[in-house]
């Protein structure tokens, strides 16, 4: 609805050179004071037992309109970082400036916040209230932001036709009534009420059937030209990261391990991590099977991450210096960054300043 | 043994019981696997995957889930095992693996002692043998200090780690079938290439036959010799694993290959979805299940199921379209 786009448009302040959210040194370490943090690390005798360093000093920026998507494994910090950018939790330090102001936790303000930023996460159902019909889910926002009912009933409707489902059938039902995929288009017509100009997709796609996951990856491209929204896409799918995304952050323990433009990156990335991930994706050809694992083990446990660089204990290019140095996002080439001695000219890496970086 | 095929399932069927009404979760499946083979099943939620693979092993609560057909496994009769007969098959002729290693480990026993106990109750062996044979097997799955972690507890150990010690134990009595119920979905992308190249490795030396479920068609394309696609119940194609991915036949398979956001893709081009969504088991249609969906479907797919039609050696679809051009050639 030309309604729709035109209030985006017109909430727009700093035109469209200015980043829709920038990042800048985000931190948040969970359980910091000492307590119980399980027994596989820092249970040696006296040793501090320290926190879960889950997000640890990240910097990014989304420009209007474009769709930045997120890959890491479990525990590398991409759902703590949405949770942030939505401020569901508070960082610890950092700032997030949202089209050039700085979000702060002062009650009116975010409330304000909350309009321009929505989130669809992973679990259809559990992101439902059980006990509300579909349309009274949609048009729950709406109304808490001040719209009658009967307005809001009424933008639901539209809502949850343009997700593709039909009213008439679905308006009343119950979360339970519905398949996954379902569930996740009420999830994103609920994002979508109160009219948000960015959209964070937490693996809203990674728990649907294959047949089903393309229906909303579909919708959701959709979606965003017909809103004019901008996207941060959470995945650990680089399958899926690689058809959503403009540009793609790589996340390796609460740190961004590389940065870029997503046809770079997934074409040739500089990190010896996004190697790795790109590699152990499964062969889709049976006579080129993976033949070797490109890494060992399992990611470290981020509450006592390793030195310097936290890839250090995994990397094949490992050498000294990189228990030692922690490495700067470094500029490789435009609009590209990696956090890798090895592309920092003169940091000691034997490989460092070799243009080719194996 | 060589031309023997180790497990044989003809016409399976699986009934749910209780509720308004039954429901067939599994509708005539027939498969055939000999040992040192390994083959994937397909297909996405409510399939009929998993509870054909439980059905192989008599994991269906009994009461509440009706079997029918023929499972063959092993020369065992599953359908007619006693109780003890049952003891005995499970572990020494077919183990399992589970999706979640965190669920289906014991969480207050060490896993060295899980891995022993299975060991002394079907070899007889005495409790320091047992610990001998869970230590080399800890081993095996290449476990890092494999000694120290015995007496970890499944909470202690990292989610990778947690799946090699659950392979550990189905290995524990030298089966010669092994089910894999999805066990590299809940893992690290980087972990779960190792997982599968660990079963790939240990399927080989061993000789056994495997199972393997899953909804990841590259997980299946790493692991498989044959493919078996699932759709409501029934299998609709099976092939080689090179047959399947490369010239699917049954329009499911086609546009599950086609829907793959993975596939090369110019920007701003859309992804081949299958439209609409899995049927409902309580309401499967007469004919052709996955027909409501199929873009090529005449009245003819919903007259009947429709019957299996070999493309080419080793590889059959049930769709009526490719009987038809078979006929017609």
């Amino acid at each position: 609805m030309e309604q729709f786009q035109n209030d985006v448009a017109a909430r727009d302040r700093g035109g469209p050179a200015q980043p829709l959210l920038a990042i800048r040194d985000l931190v948040k370490h969970f359980g910091s004071r000492r307590g119980w943090s399980g027994p596989w690390v820092g249970a040696k005798a006296g040793q501090r037992r320290g926190a879960v360093r889950a997000v640890d000093g990240v910097s990014f920026d989304v420009a209007k309109g474009e769709t930045l998507g997120i890959v890491g494994e479990s525990g590398c910090g991409k759902s703590t970082l949405a949770r942030l950018v939505i401020q569901i939790i508070a960082a610890d330090a950092g700032e997030v400036l949202f089209d050039g102001e700085a979000v702060g936790t002062s009650a009116p303000d975010l409330a304000a916040y909350r309009r321009e930023v929505q989130m669809v996460f992973q679990d259809s159902y559990a992101s439902l209230n059980p006990r509300l019909t579909i349309e009274d889910t949609v048009a729950f926002g709406p109304r808490v932001h001040g719209l009658s009912r009967r307005a809001a009933i009424v933008r639901a409707h539209d809502l949850i036709s343009r997700v593709g489902l039909d009213p008439a059938r679905f308006a009343a039902r119950y979360p339970h009534e519905l398949s996954g995929g379902q569930r996740q288009r009420v999830n994103i017509a609920r994002a979508l009420a109160l009219q948000p100009r960015l959209l964070i997709l937490d693996e809203a796609v990674s728990a649907l059937d294959k047949s089903i996951e393309a229906q909303v990856l579909n919708l959701l491209v959709d979606l965003k030209a017909e809103f004019g929204l901008t996207y941060i896409f959470i995945s650990h799918d680089l399958n899926v990261v690689r058809f959503m995304s403009d540009r793609v952050m790589v996340m390796y323990l609460g740190k961004v391990a590389e940065l870029g433009a997503c046809d770079v990156i997934l074409a040739s990335p500089r990190h010896p991590y996004t190697m790795a991930l790109l590699a152990s994706m499964p062969s889709m050809d049976p006579d080129r099977r993976t033949s070797e694992a490109p890494l060992f083990g399992d990611p470290p446990n981020p509450i006592d991450p390793p030195s310097g660089c936290r890839f250090h204990t995994r990397c094949r290019f490992a050498a000294p210096v990189c228990a030692a140095t922690a490495p700067a996002l470094a500029e490789v080439g435009p609009v590209h960054r990696v956090a890798c001695l090895m592309a920092t000219p003169g940091s000691g890496h034997p490989q460092a300043g070799v243009p080719e970086a194996a | 043994m060589s031309g023997e095929p180790i497990v044989d399932v003809q016409d399976l069927t699986v009934d749910f019981l209780g509720g308004v009404k039954s429901l067939r979760a599994v509708a005539g499946v027939d498969l055939t696997l000999r040992s040192g083979e390994v083959l994937a099943l397909l297909g996405e939620s409510g399939s009929g995957k998993t509870v054909t693979l439980r059905a192989l092993m008599r994991l269906l609560p009994e009461r509440r889930a009706l079997i029918g057909g023929k499972v063959l496994v092993d020369g065992h009769d599953v359908r007619a095992l006693s109780k003890s007969g049952l003891t005995a098959y499970r572990g020494r002729t077919i183990a399992m693996i589970f999706q979640e290693p965190g669920l289906a480990l014991d969480p207050v026993y060490r896993v060295g002692d899980q891995i022993a106990e299975a060991v002394m109750h079907h070899e007889g062996a005495s409790r320091r043998d047992a610990r001998v044979r869970a230590l080399a097997l800890f081993e095996r799955v290449r476990i890092p200090s494999a000694a120290r972690r015995l007496d970890n507890y499944a909470h202690e150990m990292s989610g990778g780690m947690r799946q090699r010690a659950m392979i550990a134990l189905a290995l524990a009595c030298r089966p010669k079938v092994l089910l894999a119920d999805e066990p590299t979905t809940a893992l690290d992308a980087t972990v779960q290439i190792q997982v599968l190249l660990l079963l790939r490795e240990l399927q080989r030396e061993l000789g056994l036959a495997v199972i393997f479920v899953t909804h990841d068609i590259g997980v299946a394309t790493e692991i498989a010799d044959r493919i078996a696609v699932m759709y409501a119940g029934r299998i609709v194609e099976t092939g080689a694993c090179r047959d399947v991915i490369r010239t699917p036949a049954h329009p499911y398979t086609i546009g599950l290959l086609a829907s793959r956001a993975g596939r090369a893709l110019a920007k701003g081009e859309r992804l081949a979805a299958i439209p609409g969504s899995p049927p409902d088991l309580a309401n499967l249609p007469q004919g052709c299940a996955f027909a409501p969906r199929c873009e090529r479907a005449q009245p003819v797919c919903e007259a009947a199921v429709p019957a299996e039609v070999a493309v080419s050696d080793g590889h059959c679809a049930r769709c009526v379209f490719l009987h038809k051009s078979e006929a017609t050639a």
